[in-house]
Order: C-alpha cells, then sequence, then structure tokens
C-alpha cells in the first residue's frame, strides 16, 4: 500500500483560459482504489483523463509507477480505462473487443483470444464470447468493458463514472463486484464519480475536488467525521453548518454558545473563538420538551416540517441558531409539524 | 507511426525524387525512360551538377534533413525547416524559371542573363516534395505539434498542400488573369473588365437590345430559385399532408436528375419544342401557328432547370414538413384555429426556412448550371457559357473569362453568404428527442385542389421528357419526328465487331465511355478516402488551423464549375505544374470538385460515432492510424459507400468543368455529347444519354443494395437513414 502508483507533480490543464486542473499535487498508493469526487465541472473528469494520457498535461509533471508520463499519449501509457458509455466496439463481437487490446499491442490473435476467454470466464460472462455489444444488457456491456481494461493488466485502472448507465439497484452490486476484483487483483483503481454514497462505499482513499483542486483526501471516515471546509461537509453528506462560538476545548469535547444556548458536545479539533460548526443530520436527536436526557446539549426548537420516509424520519427544525435538518430513525418517537421539541446535539464539526 | 519512422521513410521518398526519379514531366510517355539517367529523363541530382545551379538547393536540405536521422541536432527544427523550405523552394524554382526562361526578371541580377528553359516537374519533382512534405510533418510531430502524432501531422501537411494546389492556387490564378493585360500588371484592365458593359449592360429594358449577362444570369436565377420551390412545396405538401400517397413515385422522380447528365433534358426539350419539335409540328398543323424558336433561350433554359431542379427542392422541402412536429398543428386546432388558419399561422411560418433553403438551392444550382444554357441558350448568354467562350470561342480572352469568372463566383459566394447569415439564424427546430404522437392536420380544400394544379401536369411533363430520352435513341429520327425503329445511333456510337484477335470497339463513341468509366473509376475512391480522412481529422483532431482546412476543404463545393475548369486550365498548362491534356487533370478535378460532399458525409457519420471509442482504443494502446483502421473505417462503411456513390455518378455526369479539361485523347462522355448536340445529331446524343442513365441506375441501385446491407449495431448503422440535409452549408 505504501508505494505510490501515480504522482501528480504541480500538474495543470488548461482549456483555452480555464483551469481545469489547477496545479495539482497528488500521491495515489499502489493497491488502492482511489475515488476522484466533486460536483460536475469540478476537474475529476479531466484529472482521470490526464491519467489516461487523453488529455497532455499543460503544466507540472505526471508519473506513473515512477515513469514520467508528462508527454506520452494514452496508446504509450500502461493503463486501461472503462467508460460512462463503456465504449464498446459494437461492430466487434464481444471476444474481439476484450482481445482488441492485446492484439493492437502485437499479441497472437490466438494467444489474445485465449486470454480474452479466460478474463470473460472470470467476470461471469463465459458463453457470450460470439454476441455483439448490442446484444448484451447493461449490466453485462459494463462487465465486458471491465474485461477488456483488465486483461491488459494495466498499471493503473481507471473508472470514469461507470456505473452511471445502470438502475439503483445494479449499481450497488456492480460496485462490490468492482471492489471484491479490486481487492483480489492487488489493483490500483482511480474511479471517478459524483456520487457520494458510491465513494464512500467502496474506497480506500476519496479526493474531493472542487475548481481543479482538491479540496481534501483521505479516508472515507477522515472525510465525513473531520471535513476541512463546508464544501467537504456538505458533499461528503449533508450539513447543517451554523454560526456560533466554542468556549472551551478539550479532549475530544467542546463548550459551543450557539443561538444563545450554551452546549457541550464531541467535537474534534476545535479551537476556542467564533467561526462556522458543521452538524450533520444524523448527529441531532429530537426530543419532547419536557424530556429530562436533553440535558445541557439540547436547544430548544419548533418542528417546520416532518416527513416519514420508511426506513427514517425528516425534520426541519426552526432554532435560535437557525434551521435544522435532522434525520431521526423511524422507530423514535414522532413528531408533528409545528410542535415545539428540543433538539439534542450530540456531535459537531468545526469549520472555522 | 513515430515521428522518427516517418523521417526516416519521408527521406528516402525524397532522396529517390531528387537523385533518382527523372526530375521533369515526360510527355512523350514510359518510351522517354529509356534516356535515363540523361537527356530528358535527368534526375535533380544530373540537371543541379550540370548548368541547372539553382537546383543545388534542395539536395543540401536533404544532407540536412539527415542528421536528426542519426540522432543529431534538433530533430524537431531540423526537420520542420528543412522540409518546409525544400516545399517552398521546389515550387519558387519552378514558377520563377518556366518555358520562356527567366519569369520572374527581377531575378536576373542573381541568376545571369540566359537562364534555360525550364519543363514542368515529373514524377521526380512529385516524389521529391512528398518526401519533404513528410519531413516537415515529422520535424512538427517531434515538436510535439498534432499531439506528437506523426501520422496526423503527415495528413494535416499534405492535404493542407494539396488543396492549396488545387482549389486555392487555381482561384488565385484566375485573379492574377484578370487583373493582367498582355502580361503586365494592370488593375485598370480589371475595373473595366468587371464593370463591362457585356456584364452590367440595362440596354433590353430600354430597346430590347440585350442585357449584361450577369442581369442574364441573376434574372434566371431568381426565376428558376422562386419556381423549383413553388413546385416542390406543391409536390411536399401534396405527399405529406394532402390525400395523394404517391411517395415512392416522387421519390423515384428525385433520383433522376442526379444520375442524368445536367444537359439532357434540354435535348428532350428540343425534341418537343425545337422548330421541328413534336409539339411545334402539330401545334403548327392544328392551330397555323407559326414554328419558332422560342425555345432557344431564356424559357428553354429555364424550363431545363425546373425540371432538374424541382425533385431536388421536393426532397428538400420534404424533409422540412416532415420535421414540423404535428402536435403544433393539432394544438392550433384545439385553441379554434380552422384549416387554413393553421396553415396560415403555424405551418407557413415554420415552412419558411426550408423554402429559403430551397430557393438558394435553386439559385445556385442555376448559376452553375452551364449544359443547359449552352445547349439551349442560342442567343440568351449566362455567366458560366460566356466564360466557356471567352476561352474556347473564337476571341480567345483569358483575362475576360477570368473576370467573369470572379463576377460568377461573387454571386455564388453572395448566395451561400446569403444562407449561412440567413439561416444561421432562423432555424426552428421542431424534431425534439420525445415521440409526437400527432397525426398531420390535412391540407386546407383550395389548398390541395392548387397543389394538384402544379403538381400532376408537371409529373406527366416530366414523365414525358425521361420517355423521349429513353426512347428517342432507338428512333429513326425523333428531332424530325421520324419515328421508324432503328438501332443505327447505337451502332455509330458503340458497335463491336468481332475479329480473329477479339472484339474491336468500333464505334465513334467507345474512347469516351471508356475514359469516362476509367476516370470515375478511379477519382471515386480516390474522393471518397481523402473526403472521409479529412472528416476524421476536422471531426475527430484537436490541431491548429483545424477551422482554416475545414474551410478550404469545404471550398470548392461553392465554386461553379465553369470557374474551376477554367481556372484548372490557367493554373495547370504550364510549368511546374502541367496537367492539361492528360487524364490526370480530369481525375483531379474530380476528387477536388467532389471532396466537400464526402468531408460532410463522414463528419454526418462521425458525429453518430461516440468518441469514447477513440478514447477506448488509445487508452488499449492503439495508435491513431490503427484506431481509425479498426474502429472507425468499419463503423463509417455506409458513409464511405455514399460518398464513392456520389462521387462516380458525378464523374460521370460531370460536363461544366471538364468540358475545359478534355483532350482529343482523353475525351469524356458529356463532352463527346455535348460535341454531338453542337454537330446536330440529336438523336445520337440522346442514345448515348440513356445509356448513360441506364448505366448510372445500375450503379445506384447497386450501391444502395450494398448499403442497404451493411447496417452494424446500434451507432454504426444509423446515418443513412437521416433525411438528407440540402448539401450546402459553407465552411458550416
Amino acid at each position: 500500500m505504501s508505494e505510490t502508483a501515480v504522482r501528480f507533480d504541480k500538474a495543470s490543464k488548461l482549456f483555452g483560459s480555464v483551469r481545469a486542473v489547477d496545479a495539482v499535487d497528488l500521491a495515489l498508493p499502489r493497491g488502492s482504489l482511489v475515488t476522484l469526487l466533486g460536483p460536475s465541472g469540478c476537474g475529476k473528469t479531466t484529472t482521470v483523463r490526464l491519467i489516461a494520457g487523453l488529455e497532455l498535461a499543460t503544466e507540472g509533471r505526471i508519473e506513473i509507477e515512477g515513469r514520467d508520463v508528462t508527454r506520452l499519449a494514452a496508446a504509450e501509457r500502461r493503463i486501461a480505462m472503462v467508460f460512462q458509455s463503456y465504449a464498446l466496439f459494437p461492430h466487434m463481437s464481444v471476444l474481439e473487443n476484450v482481445s482488441y487490446g492485446l492484439v493492437v499491442g502485437g499479441a497472437r490473435r490466438q494467444a489474445a483470444e485465449a486470454e480474452a476467454r479466460q478474463m470473460l470466464d472470470t467476470l461471469g460472462l463465459k458463453g457470450m464470447e460470439a454476441r455483439l455489444p448490442a446484444e448484451l444488457s447493461g449490466g453485462q456491456q459494463q462487465r465486458v468493458a471491465v474485461a477488456r481494461a483488465l486483461v491488459l493488466r494495466p498499471q493503473v485502472l481507471l473508472f470514469d463514472e461507470p456505473l452511471s448507465n445502470l438502475d439503483a439497484r445494479l449499481r450497488r452490486r456492480v460496485r462490490e463486484d468492482i471492489r471484491d476484483l479490486q481487492r483480489r487483483l492487488g489493483l490500483t483503481v482511480v474511479y471517478v464519480t459524483h456520487d457520494q454514497q458510491e465513494a464512500l462505499a467502496v474506497s480506500d482513499i476519496v479526493v474531493v475536488m472542487r475548481d481543479g483542486r482538491i479540496a481534501q483526501m483521505g479516508t472515507p471516515t477522515e472525510l465525513y467525521e473531520q471535513p476541512a471546509d463546508a464544501f467537504v461537509a456538505d458533499f461528503m453528506g449533508e450539513a447543517n453548518v451554523i454560526e456560533g462560538e466554542v468556549i472551551a476545548a478539550a479532549d475530544g469535547r467542546a463548550r459551543l454558545a450557539v443561538g444563545g444556548s450554551k452546549i457541550e458536545v464531541a467535537m474534534r479539533a476545535g479551537r476556542p473563538g467564533k467561526g462556522r460548526i458543521a452538524v450533520r443530520p444524523e448527529a441531532v436527536t429530537v426530543l419532547p420538551v419536557a424530556a429530562a436526557e436533553g440535558g445541557s446539549n439540547a436547544i430548544p426548537a419548533r418542528v417546520q416540517r416532518a416527513a416519514f420516509l420508511g426506513q427514517h424520519r425528516e425534520y426541519e427544525l426552526e432554532t435560535a441558531a437557525g434551521a435544522l435538518f435532522v434525520v431521526a430513525p423511524s422507530g423514535a418517537a414522532a413528531f408533528a409539524a409545528g410542535e415545539s421539541v428540543q433538539a439534542r446535539i450530540d456531535r459537531a464539526i468545526w469549520l472555522g | 507511426m513515430g515521428a522518427a519512422g516517418l523521417a526516416r521513410v519521408a527521406w528516402i521518398c525524397a532522396a529517390v525524387g531528387l537523385l533518382v526519379a527523372p526530375w521533369h514531366g515526360l510527355e512523350g510517355g514510359l518510351a522517354e525512360l529509356g534516356a535515363w539517367p540523361a537527356g530528358i529523363a535527368t534526375p535533380l541530382l544530373g540537371l543541379a551538377l550540370g548548368d541547372r545551379f539553382w537546383l543545388l538547393p534542395p539536395l543540401g536540405l536533404l544532407v540536412l534533413a539527415t542528421l536528426p536521422l542519426f540522432g543529431l541536432g534538433n530533430a524537431g527544427r531540423i526537420l520542420t525547416f528543412a522540409g518546409a523550405a525544400s516545399v517552398a523552394y521546389i515550387f519558387a524554382q519552378g514558377y520563377a524559371i518556366g518555358l520562356r526562361g527567366l519569369e520572374w526578371s527581377w531575378l536576373a541580377p542573381i541568376l545571369g542573363p540566359e537562364v534555360p528553359a525550364q519543363a514542368a516537374l515529373g514524377w521526380g519533382g512529385a516524389l521529391a516534395i512528398a518526401g519533404f512534405t513528410g519531413i516537415c510533418a515529422a520535424g512538427l510531430a517531434a515538436r510535439g505539434r498534432f499531439g506528437g502524432d506523426a501520422f496526423i501531422a503527415f495528413l494535416v501537411i499534405g492535404s493542407a498542400l494539396l488543396l492549396v494546389l488545387f482549389v486555392f492556387l487555381p482561384l488565385l490564378r484566375v485573379l492574377q488573369a484578370a487583373i493582367y493585360e498582355h502580361d503586365q500588371f494592370a488593375p485598370s484592365a480589371l475595373i473595366a473588365r468587371l464593370t463591362a458593359s457585356e456584364a452590367w449592360s440595362t440596354g433590353c429594358v430600354a430597346d430590347g437590345v440585350g442585357c449584361g449577362v450577369v442581369w442574364n444570369t441573376l434574372v434566371l436565377a431568381t426565376l428558376t430559385g422562386v419556381l423549383t420551390t413553388a413546385i416542390g412545396l406543391a409536390f411536399a405538401l401534396l405527399t405529406t399532408r394532402g390525400e395523394l400517397r404517391a411517395v415512392r413515385m416522387f421519390r423515384a422522380l428525385t433520383i433522376l436528375p442526379l444520375i442524368t447528365p445536367p444537359f439532357v433534358v434540354s435535348l428532350a426539350l428540343i425534341v418537343l419544342f425545337g422548330r421541328t419539335g413534336i409539339v411545334t409540328q402539330w401545334v403548327s398543323y392544328l392551330f397555323d401557328v407559326p414554328r419558332s424558336r422560342w425555345i432557344y433561350g431564356m424559357p428553354g433554359v429555364l424550363l431545363a432547370q425546373l425540371l432538374s431542379g424541382a425533385p431536388i427542392a421536393f426532397m428538400l422541402l420534404e424533409g422540412t414538413i416532415r420535421a414540423i412536429a404535428p402536435s403544433l398543428e393539432e394544438a392550433a386546432a384545439t385553441m379554434g384555429a380552422r384549416r387554413l388558419t393553421v396553415f396560415r399561422t403555424v405551418t407557413w411560418p415554420l415552412l419558411r426556412p426550408g423554402l429559403a433553403a430551397a430557393f438558394l438551392l435553386g439559385f445556385v444550382e442555376s448559376l452553375a448550371d452551364f449544359g443547359n444554357p449552352l445547349v439551349l441558350g442560342g442567343d440568351f448568354d449566362v455567366l458560366s457559357t460566356r466564360i466557356f467562350f471567352a476561352i474556347a470561342g473564337a476571341r480567345h480572352d483569358p483575362g475576360r473569362a477570368a473576370a467573369l469568372a470572379i463576377l460568377l463566383l461573387a454571386l455564388t459566394f453572395g448566395a451561400f453568404a446569403a444562407q449561412a447569415y440567413w439561416l444561421g439564424k432562423r432555424r426552428y427546430v421542431t424534431v425534439s428527442g420525445k415521440g409526437d404522437s400527432g397525426v398531420p392536420s390535412p391540407l386546407p380544400r383550395g389548398l390541395a385542389m392548387g397543389c394538384g394544379a402544379i403538381a400532376l401536369p408537371w409529373a406527366a411533363f416530366t414523365a414525358v421528357i425521361y420517355g423521349i430520352i429513353m426512347v428517342g435513341g432507338f428512333v429513326h429520327d425523333i428531332g424530325r419526328g421520324d419515328m421508324t425503329i432503328t438501332w443505327r445511333h447505337f451502332v455509330t456510337a458503340f458497335e463491336v465487331e468481332m475479329q480473329a484477335g477479339g472484339a474491336a470497339f468500333r464505334g465513334a463513341a467507345w474512347d469516351s465511355l471508356f475514359t469516362t468509366l476509367e476516370v470515375s473509376a478511379i477519382s471515386a475512391p480516390l474522393t471518397a478516402g481523402m473526403g472521409i480522412m479529412l472528416a476524421w481529422l476536422l471531426a475527430r483532431q484537436v490541431f491548429p488551423g483545424r477551422r482554416t482546412l475545414e474551410f478550404m476543404a469545404m471550398l470548392s463545393f461553392a465554386i461553379p464549375g465553369t470557374v474551376v475548369g477554367v481556372s484548372y486550365i490557367m493554373a495547370f498548362n504550364v510549368p511546374p505544374i502541367e496537367l492539361t491534356g492528360t487524364a490526370m487533370i480530369l481525375i483531379i478535378c474530380f476528387v477536388f470538385r467532389n471532396l466537400p460532399v464526402g468531408v460532410r458525409g463522414g463528419i454526418a457519420a462521425l458525429s453518430q460515432i461516440d468518441r469514447s471509442l477513440d478514447e477506448a482504443s488509445a487508452t488499449m494502446g492503439a495508435g491513431a492510424f490503427t484506431t481509425l483502421r479498426r474502429v472507425i473505417l468499419p463503423l463509417l462503411r455506409p458513409a464511405i459507400v455514399a460518398a464513392l456513390a456520389y462521387s462516380f455518378v458525378h464523374a460521370m455526369t460531370g460536363v461544366s468543368a471538364i468540358i475545359f479539361l478534355v483532350s482529343a485523347k482523353y475525351n469524356m462522355a458529356t463532352a463527346y455529347i455535348v460535341g454531338r448536340v453542337e454537330a446536330g445529331e440529336i438523336a445520337l446524343a440522346i442514345a448515348y444519354s440513356s445509356l448513360l442513365i441506364v448505366l448510372m441506375l445500375i450503379v445506384v441501385l447497386g450501391i444502395e443494395r450494398v448499403v442497404g446491407r451493411v447496417q452494424i449495431g446500434r451507432r454504426g448503422g444509423r446515418g443513412e437513414n437521416e433525411p438528407a440535409e440540402p448539401a450546402m452549408r459553407l465552411g458550416a
């Protein structure tokens, strides 16, 4: 895990005067699954295309497995990519598609096809060899695209939003399949998505991007629990950002002043002073006004909206600190719009 | 292909061109190779070591280009410089020293007073230019241009050079010819020619003496544009919104003008309405109307242009009407509008861009038409025929021809610019991705009857015209109404005598037919290949100058054939590129004239192929060339076949450009037929024309069969089912 498979050294990509990727430094460990996450236009796709060599960096330097590939075209790098559209060649059979890379790389056709067959077996596509891509289901096409990439034994395997063409159920299964395969074969995978759940579910490392720069990079837990700023906090799951003041902080706990109340919550990395505080929807407990367990952590609130969603309930609360969006387990006590309640804040994140 | 690989191949090519191959052209054919390596077949090396020291620099540059091959020096800079400088120098010296010795007199102090005459470039020249172009491309690729891909660099530089040579340079030559008089630079001559009264006189308004040829052309083109649009609209409304469901028949009619040599309808018109024509005879017999030559002139030319233009307007307008979502009309109807109101307030406004396009298409086709005015014009001249007579007539005046060509070119460009300006803004896209389940509302009654009153007689008239062409070759003298059945015209043209040694093609027309087939068969694959390749470069590659290259590739579409013909004889009649009188000039002419259609077709088809296919191929280790060959070309097969068919058919039927370029040795069918018409042998001309039509029909139907069969996958086969957009957007 420790050695670097992909390294960006102040790499930039300009389209005209637009900096799609802006002086990015990056070191991705070998054998890990790294997710590039961000809203559309944040530069995540350009970053993966820079690794692929489909775009050449305007400035800076890019290394793959220690080799400088900054000026190498895609064909000269040892990468493989699974495209959003899968990009299967419609005029070639599944077998021809999967053996294509080996054949153009100079392998004998028979050897290439044998290897391709083996890879198709691994991915559960036995018997599909002679079919045309148009004759496969979406999920099968996706697996052919993965087989076609894997058969080349790439140094880095790239996925550009590979699940966006699949329905929700299939998406969960395929992402687990990709994760298993990556672990089993020890592959270095760079994976682009705009879906934070997908990113949290499969990644070793998540890179959150914004405006061509890296907003934060870390494990899923780090990013969720210690977002560097409001953008990351909001992008990695929902967050209520409120103004407040840290009065004292020590040992992962802090005393806060928010909306006229003083509360004590779990909080890492807090420094005394005024600033913004993020509160996750599930870090708030809604309690009846009279309830004793509110204690010193609760602030008075009023239910603006309440919705039952089966697995959980959602509330929108009005408090002196601002509006709070709260997710409560559906088994907990229910409140109706208009009711006065208390909101107990269990954990908070200091954004500074 | 890597830059180093290209550099090696290109270096060898250039070396062969300079050191081995005969530098100048061999007009006497390959037999003259016997003199090699001396005399007429001397390579550049021999000439340069002789008295022609000005040929030394390319040798020096070849040596310079050798250094990077052995890893010496900055490969990128050296190769780029050596390649570009050699190509430029070879052309410059070719223009500077021509058949009369020194052409650029300001060089006399350097080259001395007595410079020997220099012939045109030959195989050596061609190889050297190709090689140095490759060297230059390899240099640019090594410097990281064109994404570092030498293959793409070579294609871009090579095709740009070809387009400059065979599209741009000829036009410059026309300009030059118009601005020079007796070899003297004379801007006043250009102004005098451009404003001559033969072009602009308005005499006919006052005293009927005859108007300027520009006015003739404009009036004819406007009438043709308006009337083809009206007739086409009547047909289109009937087939899409009327009760009439004869779409198949009309579609069949639309194919005819595409495969008919442009002037053939004129022949049928002469047969019907000429002084001794069938209709003329009847009318004179029945009503005692004196026979006249009214068909020779504006009315006849207009009628001929309408016959060939109306089906094209129909095709275009039918597509426009079909693209109007019926639900729009239904919406209007639910809001209480009656049929006529719906048509007036919804359908008609949505049709207007289509009508403008149809009008401009008819207008431009009329401007470019040469065959019909030539055959039927009589004393009524238009620009295209006047240009021809200024070159081929008794008073050979290239300056005048060039000036007239500039006027015609200006009119055509004006029409294209108007189209781009007008239609660029007003394109109502009523086709959305959503399905439209509406039912088109039927035409208002009066309108339907009006359309019928135009369309049905016109259809009958068209049928009669083509009937005459099909029958005319088999009767004794249809021009005089002698309908005795005979084979004699076919015998005259296509007699085959069986001899001991095999068949002897004794018919008078065999030579031209063989040349035509040969030229068409050679130019079609070249056109399709170059067109598709350019389409791929333009649609898929990013490189500086892409828009300029696109403009140059599409430019020849807007140049009328007559102008192309004139420009070619002006540009390629003297060294350094001397091609007149060869079959090659015919082939080159067709390739560059038909190129834009191949490019457009290729770009349209490529837009159907997702770019991620190219990228997927690249990430799997395939270079641009492999991707092109294994992924793109197989998926482009329908577009390639369509380009092949188009260029083949147009090479068979074209007349306006090649009538300037044919020679006794290489005559083309259309030029031969025009010759027969001028000699009064109408029946023979009709016989030959009908044979051409049948030949072309076989080719077109055969190709349709093949294309129909190559449906591949989801993405591959979609292109050809789309409504044919009129092929007339300039550089867009």
